[in-house]
């Protein structure tokens, strides 16, 4: 984890962007160092910031340069980085979220079986895939291995509300999976996909090149705030909120879809401060008491 | 001039209603949006005496056909994409009246690829986070969150305008066949060769049909990689980096095969390299590429970059001030 300690890499993003990379390769520490800097520079509300996006292991801003001196701007982004530091010491006001998944769903067999001419192993479906070359006997242990640890939302974005989630455990038992050989056209919403290092949730129907794994009956993205969970955003899954994939059957599936389209579904979540450093130092502990009192 | 109202009896290909786009939620994912050439969107507006940041049409290749319920001003900007009344041909660039039970339509595009309808009071769909563009991926904003259908009723705000108003020719932009766009080099452009950098500048780019609100796709060529091992998380290709947020106009080059430039419904990241970000500026000169138009990119300092900034604000308050 000491690959983080190099300073970040700033590149100007034509005139209106700075981007910032933080780490070249993923860690909990790199997108820690992304939140806290982009929480920093949030509370700072500066005049002439219009965005402020944090990702995986970097972020970016976008600024008017009539109001902002682009050096003079760049100069303060390397101060917040010197103040955040190596991150250890950084707390975060989180959610821990409950996110129940039909793995091997029929929506997303369905789908994959149309695309199996851009795949990387034809005969298997995706799941399947993902198992084998990560080392697993069955598909039933890489559920297990999946849902048994919890995920750390690490960007939201891609399309509207859309969260890319790193798994919480060190990086031997990180699951690393390839994206489609071409993207596919098509990707159920709700659909539980898997590229790179990244679980993600589809939060609406369209293309993905992500292996999809399973679905889940809990509505992400609500354009129109008809649903309860959805009184003050559009958008659910917010970066730094913790989900903790359940497995469920079809009967529960099918109960808890219903549910969503009476619009009576809410997510469970618990508000929690997390803690870099004994996470770190513990992680399997540190989970198991992250998880406690859910559901 | 109130109550107007407009009908929908063609969309034409793909029309949205757009504005000036909204800020401040692309760290959930969704985009500025707004019209794709800003300049033409705003002048439209400023033709029929809008505030500039009203509600406009903006039509792709091929426009709609559209009956008015009562009187209004109209003006057409951007592709040379001839408006008609009843039949009866309309310039381009200049306010031009239309009464109720008018049917405005489009002759086919001789130039350019996306053209503004402007009316008096603006198309008056919801504000949705501040903003009336559709973000269609999003189902977000516009008219029901999609491009308008046939039979859709559009309101129309209250609004006067005057009509005979003229953009003069020296300040409407050039379509052409050939353009150029200016970019600063930058992000992931490390990853690049010198000798893919080179061919990046070097080579003359086509559009390819697949240009739409998110992104253009452009042939020509491939763009050599360093020898490198992609960082843990990224993905296998030497392209590959840990997703990361893209700016908009930035350059992606998945593969190292068709570069594609992110617009304003871009997705917001992901995991390919970006090269190089274009001017916001030219963002204009992108909008109005057709497929095939021929494009080189051309790299200029971050100084140049602003002085470009400058010259297009002044010729946008130009505009302004000669319809105010």
């Amino acid at each position: 984890m000491g690959e983080t300690a190099r300073p970040a890499r700033y590149s100007w993003g034509g005139d209106e962007f700075i981007f910032v990379e933080l780490a070249e390769e993923m860690s909990l520490q790199a997108n820690f160092k992304a939140v806290a800097i982009t929480n920093l520079l949030r509370a700072e509300r500066p005049d002439g910031v219009l965005e402020i996006c944090s990702a995986n292991a970097s972020y970016q801003v976008r600024y008017d340069p009539d109001v902002q001196e682009p050096h003079a701007f760049l100069a303060h982004l390397k101060e917040l980085e010197e103040r955040v530091g190596d991150a250890l010491g950084v707390t975060l006001d989180c959610r821990v979220v409950e996110i129940p998944v039909l793995y091997r769903d029929p929506w997303t067999t369905e789908t994959l079986m149309r695309f199996r001419d851009r795949h990387q192993d034809p005969e298997a479906t995706d799941i399947e895939y993902a198992a084998r070359i990560n080392g697993y006997a069955s598909v039933e242990e890489f559920v297990a291995a999946h849902s048994g640890s919890p995920w750390f939302t690490s960007m939201v974005g891609f399309v509207a509300g859309l969260p890319f989630k790193y798994q919480m455990v060190p990086r031997e038992r990180q699951i690393v999976v390839p994206k489609y050989l071409r993207p596919r056209t098509d990707t159920p919403k709700q659909t539980v996909g898997y590229g790179g290092c990244f679980s993600c949730i589809y939060s609406v129907r369209g293309a993905g090149g992500y292996q999809m794994f399973g679905i889940t009956p809990a509505p992400i993205y609500d354009p129109r705030q008809t649903k309860p969970d959805f009184a003050e955003h559009k958008v659910f899954m917010r970066p730094g909120d913790m989900v903790k994939f359940r497995p469920i059957e079809r009967d529960e599936y099918d109960e808890l879809e219903a549910k969503a389209e009476a619009g009576d579904y809410r997510i469970t979540t618990k508000d929690v401060e997390f803690d870099l450093q004994p996470f770190l130092d513990d992680p399997d502990g540190y989970n198991k008491r992250l998880l406690e009192g859910l559901a | 001039m109130t109550g107007t109202t407009i009908e929908v009896r063609k969309p034409g290909l793909s029309t949205t209603v757009q504005d000036r786009g909204r800020a401040g939620y692309y760290d959930l994912g969704i985009p500025p949006s707004g019209a794709l050439d800003q300049f033409a969107a705003v002048t439209a507006n400023r033709l029929v005496g809008n505030e500039p940041g009203l509600g406009v049409l903006e039509a792709v290749y091929m426009g709609p056909e559209l009956r008015f319920t009562g009187d209004a001003v109209v003006a057409v900007t951007g592709a040379d994409l001839p408006p008609r009344v009843n039949g009866e041909d309309r310039p381009l660039w200049e306010s031009f009246p239309v009464r109720d039970g008018d049917v405005l339509d489009f002759g086919f595009v001789a130039g350019g690829a996306r053209a503004y309808v402007a009316v008096s009071g603006g198309i008056d769909v919801p504000v949705q986070l501040g903003s009336r563009a559709t973000y269609a991926l999003g189902a977000l904003g516009g008219f029901d969150g999609r491009p308008i259908a046939a039979g859709d009723v559009l309101p129309v705000g209250p609004g006067t305008g005057t009509p005979g108003r003229v953009v003069p020719a020296e300040l409407r932009p050039t379509l052409g066949k050939e353009v150029e766009v200016r970019v600063v080099m930058g992000l992931y452009d490390h990853i690049l060769s010198p000798a893919g950098r080179e061919s990046f500048l070097s080579t003359t780019w086509k559009l390819t049909p697949v240009a739409d609100r998110v992104g253009f796709r452009y042939g020509g060529g491939r763009l050599e990689t360093v020898e490198r091992t992609p960082p843990f998380g990224a993905g296998q290709d030497p392209s590959n980096i840990v997703d990361a947020p893209y700016p908009i106009g930035s350059i992606q080059v998945p593969g190292g095969v068709e570069p594609i430039i992110l617009h304003r419904d871009a997705v917001s990241g992901g995991g390919y390299m970006m090269i190089a970000t274009v001017i916001s500026g030219d963002l204009d000169v992108v909008a109005q590429s057709a497929p095939k138009t021929s494009t080189r990119f051309v790299e200029i300092t971050l100084d140049e970059a602003l002085a470009a900034r400058r010259d297009h604000r002044a010729r946008t308050e130009r505009v302004a001030e000669l319809l105010a």
